[in-house]
């Protein structure tokens, strides 16, 4: 067991920096998420939020910096984490069901040479009726449309059981009735007690949906909870004059 | 037939087309699902330079020295591939192409400088461009099988986390699985699958027998096991068929054969496979435009009657044909199968008139609102 460092954050960033050839993705970054809120990172395109949600992951190494959940490293806290990836990172093509897809997030609690087993399948169909897809465990992952992808790819993570989520742009490209579903699903989550981060792109919601936000420019403008956060200066100063500061 | 089947040399290439079918169905389904036809490609001309080196080592056509040749150089290329892809700036379909005419034109060099040498002896060699089933021994067997047996077993055992890695490496990079390993034991099984058949098949179409299988299962499969299964099964027909029909014609090369029978069975699975097929996507495309042109048909009737203040108005056909010109007549015969209208005389005239149901009017309504579902 290595010592505890910084536990009382269920997330913390230290001097974390990221390139990808030669100009910083990441800069500095220095990010404190409290346990039991609902972040939302949020920041222009190309501000690096996907990065930073990778590199949080293992997917991406860092150049420097360290990174805590709970006060240990990834590698041990990997079965704690549960993780939405963007939706067209994979070829949904794939000849398969959407049980199966949702099993898939099991496989690192079955471990190797097993089979996922009848109480497997069980987990599973909970966590697809918790996202309202129960009656499309034996449909094709082909014939999904958007937002039905996102919500099995939503279960996939559910079933994981996880005390922190990370999901990428979880909004992008869904319908109306998905987005509702997801949004009352993550603060549920959230009521639970787990942590949910968010890299979120639609600003107009930001308020409503989130309680604690982090705002991203390759460097961190600001963090903190949402009251406290989106203002009209930290805004232009994450996104530049281009955006008016929405109340809603 | 019978006479072929009691050939010893025709036994034993069968039984070799069944073992390679096994190995590279299973194989090239997950080639085909991780997007790397191409590479296996690479790898196949990439095993040429290896073979002339092993049957120069070996001194003669030695089959485990010829074998362990092309593993070496077929895995060289890959590693070139893989290397070339991260740390220049080239795209990986140009990485591929320069890899594989490099290592192909050495192979050809090299193949051209043993026959030099050693005359008649080298003259074996050449039967790798496009393999010579007929020189298969029993002993080959063995080793094929052996290989068989490693690589499904290797399959069995890692099969979720294969699959996991093949659909969603990120993710199963986040669960904590070692996904470059499980990718690297994925990328080498298919080296020693191409491996397994260049004796048979030869490095220029061997690919084809990796690809074509796959791609023929894809068009049917509805799981990553019916895909590997069916995968295995066209492999394994495809040799056996080809097999046969070049050991009952003269002169017929066996490796081409087969693959002209692996391709058959995509250009089959590509028109006749259910869902995914051309003729079930044609007819499926049918089935869509006749039945909006039943809706557009009802919609007609359903202003017609609006505009008569008559919910129960009688449409008369001509003026239904006027509209809609020859998809009318079919249009209400469906709509009327349907229970949606009904064909009422309308005396004195004498020409057929429909009138919608109550509910025709109901769909009718809902089509207006945009509430309709398809059916």
């Amino acid at each position: 067991m290595t010592e505890l460092h910084e536990p009382q954050f269920a997330l913390h960033v230290e001097d974390l920096t990221v390139t990808y050839g030669a100009a910083p993705a990441l800069w500095d970054i220095d990010l404190d998420v409290p346990p039991g809120v609902m972040a939302a990172i949020v920041g222009p395109n190309g501000s690096g939020k996907s990065t930073l949600l990778k590199t949080v992951l293992g997917l991406v190494p860092p150049v420097a910096g360290h990174i805590r959940l709970f006060g240990q490293p990834l590698a041990a806290m990997r079965k704690r984490v549960g993780y939405v990836p963007q939706r067209s990172s994979v070829d949904w093509d794939f000849p398969t069901d959407v049980r199966d897809v949702v099993m898939m997030g099991l496989y690192g609690q079955i471990g190797w040479f097993r089979r996922p087993g009848p109480a497997h399948r069980t987990r599973a169909m909970e966590a697809l009726t918790a996202v309202g897809m129960q009656d499309y465990a034996d449909r094709q992952i082909s014939q999904l449309s958007g937002g039905q992808q996102q919500r099995v790819f939503i279960a996939r993570a559910l079933v994981q059981d996880a005390d922190v989520y990370f999901l990428d742009e979880p909004m992008a490209g869904v319908d109306r009735p998905t987005e509702d579903i997801i949004i009352a699903l993550l603060q549920s989550l959230r009521d639970q007690g787990k942590t949910v981060i968010v890299v979120h792109h639609d600003l107009t919601t930001v308020e409503r949906y989130f309680d604690w936000l982090v705002m991203l420019n390759t460097r961190i403008i600001a963090q903190g909870p949402v009251t406290d956060v989106y203002t009209p200066e930290n805004l232009r100063a994450t996104y530049g004059h281009r955006v008016a500061l929405v109340k809603v | 037939m019978l006479d072929l089947l009691a050939s010893y040399t025709v036994q034993t290439v069968l039984m070799g087309a069944v073992l390679l079918g096994l190995i590279s169905g299973a194989l090239g389904a997950f080639a085909v699902l991780r997007g790397q036809s191409l590479l296996g490609d690479t790898v196949s001309h990439a095993a040429l330079p290896g073979i002339a080196l092993g049957f120069l080592v070996a001194g003669g056509r030695d089959l485990g020295a010829v074998l362990i040749g092309a593993t070496l150089s077929g895995g060289l290329a890959a590693l070139s591939v893989m290397l070339i892809t991260m740390r220049t700036r080239l795209k990986p379909d140009a990485a591929l192409g320069v890899v594989l005419s490099v290592f192909f034109a050495l192979g050809v060099v090299l193949l051209s400088h043993v026959q030099g040498r050693s005359g008649a002896a080298g003259a074996g060699l050449s039967t790798f461009l496009f393999g010579q089933a007929a020189a298969t021994l029993r002993s080959d067997l063995w080793m094929m099988g052996g290989l068989a047996g490693f690589a499904l077993g290797l399959i069995a055992l890692i099969w979720k986390e294969a699959k996991l890695v093949s659909f969603d490496p990120d993710y199963a990079r986040a669960l904590g699985l070692p996904v470059a390993r499980v990718q690297a034991v994925l990328t080498v099984m298919v080296a020693l699958a191409i491996v397994a058949g260049l004796q048979m098949v030869g490095v220029i179409l061997m690919v084809a027998l990796l690809i074509a299988p796959a791609a023929a299962a894809r068009q049917w499969a509805r799981s990553l096991a019916g895909m590997v299964g069916l995968s295995m099964g066209f492999a394994v027909a495809a040799g056996v068929i080809g097999a046969l029909i070049s050991a009952s014609a003269r002169g017929l090369a066996t490796g081409p054969v087969i693959v002209l029978v692996a391709t058959a069975f995509v250009l089959i699975s590509l028109a006749f496979a259910p869902e995914r097929g051309l003729l079930a996507r044609a007819l499926a495309r049918r089935a869509r435009t006749r039945s909006l042109r039943a809706d557009q048909v009802l919609g007609t009737i359903h202003a017609l009657a609006r505009s008569h203040d008559d919910p129960a108005y009688k449409a008369e056909l001509g003026m239904l044909r006027t509209r809609h010109r020859a998809a009318a007549r079919p249009a209400l015969q469906r709509l009327t199968a349907r229970g949606l209208v009904r064909e009422v005389a309308h005396p004195p005239e004498t020409t057929p008139h429909w009138q919608m149901t109550p509910e025709g009017r109901a769909r009718a309504a809902m089509l207006e609102q945009g509430t309709a579902r398809d059916d």
